[in-house]
């Protein structure tokens, strides 16, 4: 009886692109994919109040290797591909960096997307001696936008699992106290670098899953920093540590932001950064945990009424 | 060849150490750690140039204007975001993380004004642009001018923490701030203070960094990783430290980009950054204990 809601949920959505437009079902693929994103990096960063900045670098990964590897193998093993490459990835830098106190992490992670950008710039023109590459490949819009539904659909039940198993457990009192945690005979590191490295995977798949919509990728378009900026911003709006917290930042942010650069696209980038100010300011745990406080002051008053 | 790489290196080395040093007092004092710091750089480098194109004012005096109003625009920022932020965090893991995601937002701030009023192209202007003969190697006359001032700068502010009696206040909250108060020290006007002359130290180093460098307005990201791998390098709240890590990094990266390739300048970076995580992560300098 519990599952039929979700279930009923999902059908619901992936019947949308028997129904709507072109430009309609955009920005659905759009929203997905941010809510996958802010899914994933919730994922580690809630709990671990580690702040990831390298989403876009995960996220190119996965758009470049499709484009690279779309024309030699089958679409289904470009995939898996990609997340072998994103997995190996986030292993290297989690081993470098997740032992070491939480502000190296942060550093590392927000150099790392420019740094893959100016390797995969310097591969393309030194190597294959071209800066971009076609992606031709026959997958429509709603089969991207079913891919980025299944995709976001698994990251919410892998969650809602690891908030449940024992190893979610683990992470939380990680993030509450680190010395707790090693007295509890917890594995630190391995514990962070698990979660770093699945929702590291998750944003890598969210990246070439899109990859085909773009038609031309150029390092400069598929390693955007914005999105790493877009996808914290959701994410803590909504509450990083809620399992529908990031989608609900998500949904409203991203038609947002979809409005102000269609509309100011000169001062997008000044409204962003306020805003994201205003959030860490007013919303330090996001709208749900906001939403509680208020619905509990509020049954307070009329108790004591 | 090699000798005139090493010299190139050690000018650009200097304007890291420069750059550092700011970030470092920043951190090490009022325990910000401030994303938005290359913005700060790159606006003192615009201000630079607007004054020399538009007003024909020598960068020289420029930097007694942009100076100032890099101190007076940190001030603002610590007093206006920042200290509301530290009076309501718990504990300085709260402060870190918070103080990271506002910072994250200046950045975008900072940067957007700068794409709206000059653009997203390389900007560059010609200042003392001649050669000069140095023991049998040229090297432009304004990379030395830049060289000297990071010197000029760097035992300035050396000589105000040891030998001021406000020098050694700050050098005390860095050291210990749960104790600075029971010898008299306000904490709160401290760390503001070292936090807006980390920012005019930031506008110093755009000014210097405009008269050899062309920049772009989103070239502030590259400003701020290499700040804080220096700093790191260097052990945090360590001047000394920091000299010699940004010298280091503006040797390494010039050989690397004179004798591999210029598009590897970062990832050489990245490589110095990644082995003092790995071997010592309290810096080539730090003491060891945390």
């Amino acid at each position: 009886m519990k599952l039929l809601t979700p279930l009923v949920a999902l059908a619901a959505l992936a019947a949308v692109p028997f129904f709507v437009g072109a430009y309609p079902l955009g920005l659905g693929i759009g929203i997905l994919g941010y809510a996958t994103l802010a899914t994933a990096w919730a994922l580690f960063s809630g709990p671990t109040r580690y702040i990831s900045l390298a989403t876009v670098a995960f996220f190119g990964i996965g758009a470049y290797t499709v484009a690279v590897l779309a024309d030699l193998m089958p679409y289904p093993l470009v995939l898996l591909c990609a997340a072998l490459i994103g997995l190996v990835v986030a292993v290297l830098v989690g081993l470098a960096t997740l032992r070491l106190a939480g502000i190296y992490f942060v550093i590392f992670t927000f150099g790392l997307a420019e740094l893959v950008r100016q390797l995969v710039t310097y591969y393309e023109v030194n190597v294959t001696r071209t800066l971009g590459r076609y992606v031709f490949l026959p997958i429509g819009p709603e089969h991207i936008y079913w891919q980025l539904l299944g995709l976001l659909a698994v990251t919410l039940a892998l969650a809602f699992w690891i908030s449940r198993a024992k190893i979610g457990l683990a992470l939380r009192v990680i993030g509450d106290d680190p010395v707790v945690a090693s007295h509890l005979g917890i594995g630190i590191t391995r514990t962070k670098l698990a979660l770093f490295s699945l929702s590291a995977v998750v944003m890598t798949l969210a990246g070439a899953i899109q990859a085909p919509r773009w038609t031309y990728i150029e390092p400069s378009i598929v390693f955007n920093p914005t999105v790493s900026f877009l996808t914290v911003i959701m994410a803590l709006l909504g509450g990083p540590n809620r399992l529908f917290g990031p989608l609900l930042g998500a949904v409203p942010l991203f038609l947002l932001f979809e409005w102000l650069s269609a509309n100011f696209p000169n001062h997008y980038s000044i409204i962003l950064g306020l805003l994201f100010i205003a959030i860490v300011f007013l919303l330090p745990n996001g709208v749900l945990a906001a939403a509680d406080k208020f619905a509990a002051r509020f049954k307070n008053k009329e108790a004591s009424a | 060849m090699l000798f005139s790489a090493i010299l190139t290196g050690l000018v650009l080395g200097g304007t890291y150490a420069l750059i550092a040093m700011g970030l470092t007092l920043q951190y090490g004092v009022a325990r910000i750690m401030n994303l938005a710091y290359g913005d700060l750089i790159i606006a003192g480098s615009f201000g630079a140039m607007l004054l020399f194109t538009a007003a024909g004012i020598n960068p020289l005096i420029a930097l007694f204007i942009v100076v100032p109003l890099g101190f007076a625009l940190s001030w603002l920022v610590y007093a206006l975001m920042l200290q509301p932020l530290a009076r309501r965090s718990p504990n300085r893991d709260r402060l870190e993380g918070d103080s990271i995601l506002a910072t994250f937002g200046l950045l975008f701030v900072i940067q957007g004004v700068a794409l709206v009023l000059f653009g997203a192209n390389y900007q560059s202007y010609s200042f003392l642009a001649v050669p000069i003969d140095v023991l049998g190697t040229t090297i432009a006359a304004n990379r030395l001018l830049a060289f000297a001032l990071a010197v000029l700068f760097g035992v300035g502010l050396w000589l105000l923490l040891t030998r001021t009696r406000f020098g050694t206040v700050i050098r005390a909250v860095a050291a210990n701030p749960g104790s600075a108060p029971l010898v008299g020290i306000n904490v709160d006007h401290v760390a503001r203070l070292a936090f807006a002359l980390g920012g005019g130290l930031a506008a110093a180093g755009g000014v210097v960094v405009s008269m050899y460098l062309t920049f772009s307005a989103t070239m502030g990201v590259i400003f701020t990783m290499k700040a804080l791998i220096v700093v790191i390098m260097g052990g945090v709240g360590n001047l000394l430290g920091a000299l010699a890590a940004g010298l280091i990094l503006g040797v390494v990266e010039t050989l690397v980009s004179s004798f591999i390739d210029p598009g590897l300048t970062l990832a050489a970076t990245y490589l110095i950054f990644l082995a003092v995580l790995v071997v010592r992560p309290q810096g080539l300098f730090g003491k060891a204990a945390r």
